[in-house]
């Protein structure tokens, strides 16, 4: 630490050494503040496991071909239409030059998951998943010289005009002032900080889980929108899911997803259904339900399967409750034995023929008469032991964040910020304003770390 | 089967957490095995744990080791149900105990071995004989190394027909066992699934020096165990006896694998001191420490002895080389060396398993 960096880059996830390894591939000298103890280190990133990608023929462990178009109009269906569509092209189109840039930087894929074969010809598979994909990029940021620090929190940045002066963090006790020639800001979103999330969403938003990190409480993004950085998004928009209620309050993970709601019906604590579960098949679904269930009293959802269920999706983390009768369920679950009774009755009564029932296909085996409806794989639920899942909202990262441009570049008062770029889930708003595309989210950081890194390295050569 | 259940239990209870994530499936053989259960018997873990190599991919890759609450450690877990399955299946019962003492075990194999051997060499010496024989007599060496071979092998025996029950092995057939031949050729296991090789001496960076150590080592050992049976065949087939020319089939064997398996166990041995080992069974680091120890001495001394023809001190070097052959003889169903034929039994297995998958 005898020379100052060129360079600081903030967060220790995909985004963030995205931007190191291309910034110090242009020469610079480069500083990484990643705020976790290095066991933690990735951000969000260490959770992830695949890589939506554009292309032409297959491609490392794609097969087939998937264009701009159907990526695109993927990501439209998602986000109902509330997507940036010049820099969601943008990402989509560069996503092919990454896929072998990834690999060439130490990255490894895998076939699709067994599982997950609906993925295998859009989203790339880290060996590993993501912790291995940090791991890799570590090593190559480190052998080209880029210096690393754990445990470094960045506390302010000091806007003046339209540069970044100078940046304080803390690191081993310590508090250190940097002034570096150029800054990107790749720190996640604030979905830690439950305070915040509280003032979003209302207290409701106490009880939900965070999928990720504990560590990105969205202090840099605070601080730079204190500061008039130009914001995007609402902050009550975030990538959330409805996970197992029994999950830790952090990093739980994949482990604790349940991919049963296509094959239950899931009741709210008055045990009553609120949402159609066979709407369309859980990797386009799964998305929706974190706000569904968070639109439930006490935030909390049951999903209620039978025996001739149990075997039809992955395993979780945690084993469902058993039971042999409904009110037994109930019982063990905390719901109304006779309203859940009632509840499952007249589902059962609302099924007919079921001869067509497909568990990986939509088989418009639904109910009749029954509000909300069941559209498919609407079978009875009558064949003891009868199983249940507690659901909770899982929040894996917020959508309010900083604006950029195709450059990656913030901006405050309608001029770009000279020296400040911004990358992943921090800026992920600007192109995302509602909904979630499974793999999209490492590919706005791939392609906007990269992006950033080029930028700020030019910027700093330059001066 | 197993002596400590609790071992088995936390096993189990990692293995349902990788089997909820999945994100390893492409590094080796044991997620596959894993990912087409939803549940595991205790059969299911000991097989699981006899197929890990404990190349650590899945550990360093893992995002919920230690301080995360899951506190994952596959590696380890793995590795102590496969010590204690090897335990619990060695026959006779009573030499169990010496997996816990491998260290001690070999010490004092290699002390009676050599002082048995030299004192038998100095009492019956013959009266003819060239080279080793000038030494002691072929009836002598086959009178003590028949036994000491054909009986662990027997006692092996039992132990795997317990393993293969354990882990509800059908049918042998052929074609598993080659799959199985082939995959412990190449060590396809310690390949990473990338071909980048396997994490152990540094962290997460990916290198092959476990994989080649462990080549010189296998191949090394094979060319050894070919270059006795070559020798042996020349004697009873064709009357040729030993000493043999530097040409002939045993040296051109037997000095190659020689050279192999003190590059290999001394290359392990050297990684050995740079691994994590909490990322291992602890307790058995020791033993696994001397058994590598104990195979390059085996090694080194054959060629040393070799080096040494025609010179005195091969009244000495004869009992150390041969002390530690026997040793190692006495020892396999009880030491590091009964994971081979295990490993052998459980890559058949899976074999087996992926043979029924696809059909």
């Amino acid at each position: 630490m005898t020379t100052d960096p060129d360079i600081v880059v903030i967060g220790g996830g995909n985004a963030a050494l995205c931007a190191a390894i291309e910034a110090a591939e242009a020469g610079a000298r480069v500083r990484i503040l990643e705020a976790a103890p290095k066991p933690y280190r990735g951000g969000n990133s260490r959770h992830t496991r695949n890589f939506r990608c554009m292309h032409h023929g297959p491609l490392g462990p794609l097969v087939d071909s998937y264009t701009e178009e159907e990526y695109f109009a993927d990501l439209m269906k998602v986000t109902g239409g509330e997507t940036d569509e010049d820099l969601a092209r943008l990402a989509i189109r560069a996503s092919e030059d990454c896929l072998p840039w990834m690999e060439s930087h130490g990255v490894r894929f895998q076939p699709s998951l067994s599982g997950t074969l609906s993925l295998a010809r859009t989203n790339a598979f880290f060996l590993g998943g993501g912790k291995g994909l940090v791991n890799a990029y570590y090593r190559t940021a480190e052998a080209l010289g880029v210096e690393v620090l754990y445990e470094a929190e960045v506390t302010h940045l000091e806007r003046e005009d339209d540069r970044i002066t100078w940046l304080d963090y803390t690191h081993e006790g310590q508090s250190h002032r940097l002034s570096p020639k150029s800054v990107v800001v790749a720190a996640g979103g604030f979905q830690a900080d439950t305070d915040w999330l509280a003032r979003a969403w209302g207290p409701a938003a106490k009880n939900f889980l965070i999928r990720g990190t504990p560590y990105n409480r969205g202090v840099v993004l605070a601080d730079l929108l204190d500061q008039g950085v130009e914001q995007v998004g609402d902050p009550t928009q975030c990538h959330a899911v409805a996970i197992d209620g029994r999950a830790p309050k952090f990093d739980g993970g994949i482990v604790t997803r349940l991919d049963c709601v296509p094959f239950s019906i899931v009741v709210n604590k008055e045990a009553e259904r609120f949402y159609d579960e066979g709407e369309d098949v859980w990797p386009k679904r799964y998305a929706i339900w974190g706000r569904l269930v968070a639109a439930q009293p006490d935030q909390v959802g049951y999903v209620i399967i039978d025996s001739k269920s149990l075997k039809l999706f992955m395993p979780s983390v945690f084993p469902p409750i058993e039971a042999d009768t409904l009110e037994e369920l109930a019982g063990k679950m905390g719901l109304p034995p006779d309203k859940l009774r009632a509840t499952v009755e007249g589902f059962n009564a609302a099924c007919g023929d079921t001869s067509g029932f497909h568990p990986t296909e939509l088989d418009g085996v639904a109910t009749t008469g029954l509000t909300p409806p069941k559209t498919n794989w609407a079978r009875p639920i009558n064949q003891p032991p009868f199983y249940g899942y507690s659901l909770r909202t899982g929040v894996t990262f917020t959508y309010l964040g900083l604006k950029v441009d195709a450059r990656a570049q913030c901006t405050a008062g309608n001029r770009p910020v000279s020296n400040l770029w911004a990358a992943g889930e921090t800026m992920a708003g600007s192109i995302l304003g509602q909904g979630y595309l499974a793999g999209f989210g490492m590919t706005i950081g791939t392609v906007f770390g990269r992006i950033a890194g080029k930028e700020a390295a030019a910027h700093a050569n330059a001066t | 089967m197993q002596t400590q259940p609790d071992l088995i239990a936390e096993a189990r209870r990692q293995a349902e957490i990788c089997n909820a994530c999945r994100y390893c499936e492409g590094y080796c053989s044991v997620f596959p095995a894993l990912h087409a259960e939803r549940a595991f018997s205790d059969g299911d873990i000991t097989q699981l744990a006899n197929l890990c190599h404990n190349c650590r991919g899945c550990y360093y890759a893992c995002q919920y080791t230690a301080p995360h609450e899951f506190d994952l450690n596959l590696p380890r877990a793995l590795a102590e149900v496969r010590q204690d399955s090897w335990k619990a299946l060695a026959w006779p019962r009573g030499f169990a105990a010496l997996f816990d003492r491998a260290g001690v075990a070999i010490a004092a194999g290699l002390v009676l071995g050599f002082a048995v051997l030299f004192a038998l060499a100095q009492a019956v010496r013959p009266t003819g004989g060239e080279g080793f024989y000038a030494y002691m007599s072929h009836g002598l060496m086959v009178a003590i190394f028949t036994p000491a071979f054909l009986l662990p092998l027997a006692a092996l025996a039992v132990s795997l027909r317990g393993y293969w029950r354990t882990v509800e092995g059908g049918a042998l057939r052929l074609s598993d066992i080659a799959a199985a031949c082939r995959s412990a050729g190449r060590m396809k296991n310690l390949d990473g699934g990338h071909g980048d090789g396997c994490n152990f001496e540094d962290e997460d960076r990916f290198t092959h020096a476990r994989r080649h150590f462990h080549q010189a080592t296998l191949y090394g050992f094979l060319l050894c165990f070919a270059s006795t049976s070559s020798g042996t065949i020349l004697h009873y087939g064709f009357g040729l006896e030993a000493p043999y020319a530097w040409y002939s089939l045993p040296k051109l064997l037997g000095v190659p694998g020689g050279i192999l398996l003190c590059l290999g166990t001394g290359g392990l041995a050297w990684l050995k001191t740079k691994a994590d080992p909490d990322l291992g069974a602890r307790a058995a680091w020791g033993g696994e420490m001397a058994f590598v120890l104990l195979l390059f001495a085996v090694g080194a001394s054959g060629l040393i002895l070799y080096a040494a023809t025609g010179l005195a001190a091969v009244g000495w070097l004869l009992p150390l080389h041969l002390g530690t052959v026997l040793t190692l003889f006495l020892l396999t169903p009880y030491s590091k060396m009964a994971h081979g034929f295990y490993r052998m039994a459980a890559l058949t297995r899976d074999a087996a398993r992926k043979r029924e998958a696809a059909a």
